[in-house]
């Protein structure tokens, strides 16, 4: 039961830095996973825009018939969000916890460029625990 | 004993070895511009715990100053002690002080391309200059050794003592 299909994290730019996949049905190659994510920062820049009310940063989530899309964005402009199943718990703290792990392994890192794809050990090993936590959370409720 | 934010340390860290990789042509030479600088800290480091932490009592034995990094040093730089101090078997003037993990390395990945470096070279300076300022000269160095069922290695900081130490402690038939 995969509740978390897949992970994006996008530059302030719109560029994407960095795209894992957890049991989507379909396995998206590297172009159409780039498109999504600069069509993503589009949206989410217009819809900022586009908002009835004031103080509004842009979309946070979006819900479908088969997935629901969750979109967390850092004071510096860099997006994280997860398409996970409708309905899906707790992708907010997920996404918090992400961004914690970001901060730690990718920017203390010395080799890591900013504004580059992410290319950290740590951060990988920390970020598949962390969704490995959250689905043994969901499964022993 | 003061504590200082860990990620403010990180940080700092962080900008002193990007720093350095902007000012060497290949990896040996960070490897050593990390050891010198950690050097300075070494020197500062034996006087000012000598006096703080020992009361001004000064090391004359080989244990006895491998001891005082492995424990008091490693405790104040580090708030713990080293997980393990062994001699080495192949050598005799070899020992090894072994850490699951760095704190310095705590946040580090290291990119494929660059091989065998770690910046735990700059720990090994701070052991190399505690030891040459007490008396001991030697070569210090950071390695990774990669464990059994474990996914991160381990690092062990090699000391190998120069000629006059073991010379001089068979003189004196102490260790």
């Amino acid at each position: 039961m995969a509740t978390v299909y897949n992970l994006f994290i996008i530059n302030k730019s719109g560029g994407l830095i960095f795209y894992k996949d957890y049991g989507s049905a379909e396995r998206m190659d590297t172009n159409d996973s780039l498109r999504l994510a600069s069509l993503w920062h589009s949206m989410h820049a217009i819809s900022q825009q586009l908002s009835p009310t004031i103080g509004c940063f842009g979309i946070e989530l979006l819900q479908a018939d088969n997935f629901d899309l969750h979109c967390f964005q850092s004071l510096t402009g860099t997006k994280f969000f997860v398409v996970c199943e409708p309905g899906a718990q707790h992708m907010e703290g997920l996404l918090k916890v992400i961004y914690e792990l970001y901060t730690d392994f990718v920017l203390k890192n010395p080799f890591y460029e900013m504004e580059m794809p992410i290319r950290c050990e740590l951060f990988d090993l920390h970020l598949s625990q962390a969704v490995q936590k959250e689905r043994v959370f969901i499964l022993g409720r | 004993m003061v504590e200082v934010s860990l990620s403010a340390f990180a940080f700092l860290f962080s900008e002193l070895v990007q720093y350095n990789q902007t000012q060497v042509d290949n990896i040996a030479e960070l490897e050593r511009r990390l050891e010198d600088a950690g050097y300075a800290v070494g020197a500062r480091v034996l006087e000012l715990f000598c006096h703080r932490e020992k009361g001004n009592r000064r090391e004359t034995r080989l244990l006895g100053i491998l001891s005082f990094v492995h424990t008091t040093v490693w405790k104040v730089l580090f708030g713990k002690v080293a997980d393990s101090l062994e001699k080495g078997t192949e050598h005799e003037d070899e020992y090894m002080i072994s850490e699951k993990e760095l704190l310095v390395n705590r946040f580090i990945s290291i990119p494929k391309d660059m091989g065998t470096f770690n910046c735990g070279a700059f720990v090994a300076g701070i052991v190399r200059g505690v030891l040459d300022n007490a008396g001991f000269p030697s070569v210090v160095t950071a390695h990774f050794v990669p464990m059994e069922g474990q996914q991160r290695p381990r690092t062990t900081i090699l000391i190998k003592f120069a000629d006059e130490v073991s010379h001089m402690m068979s003189l004196l038939n102490i260790y």
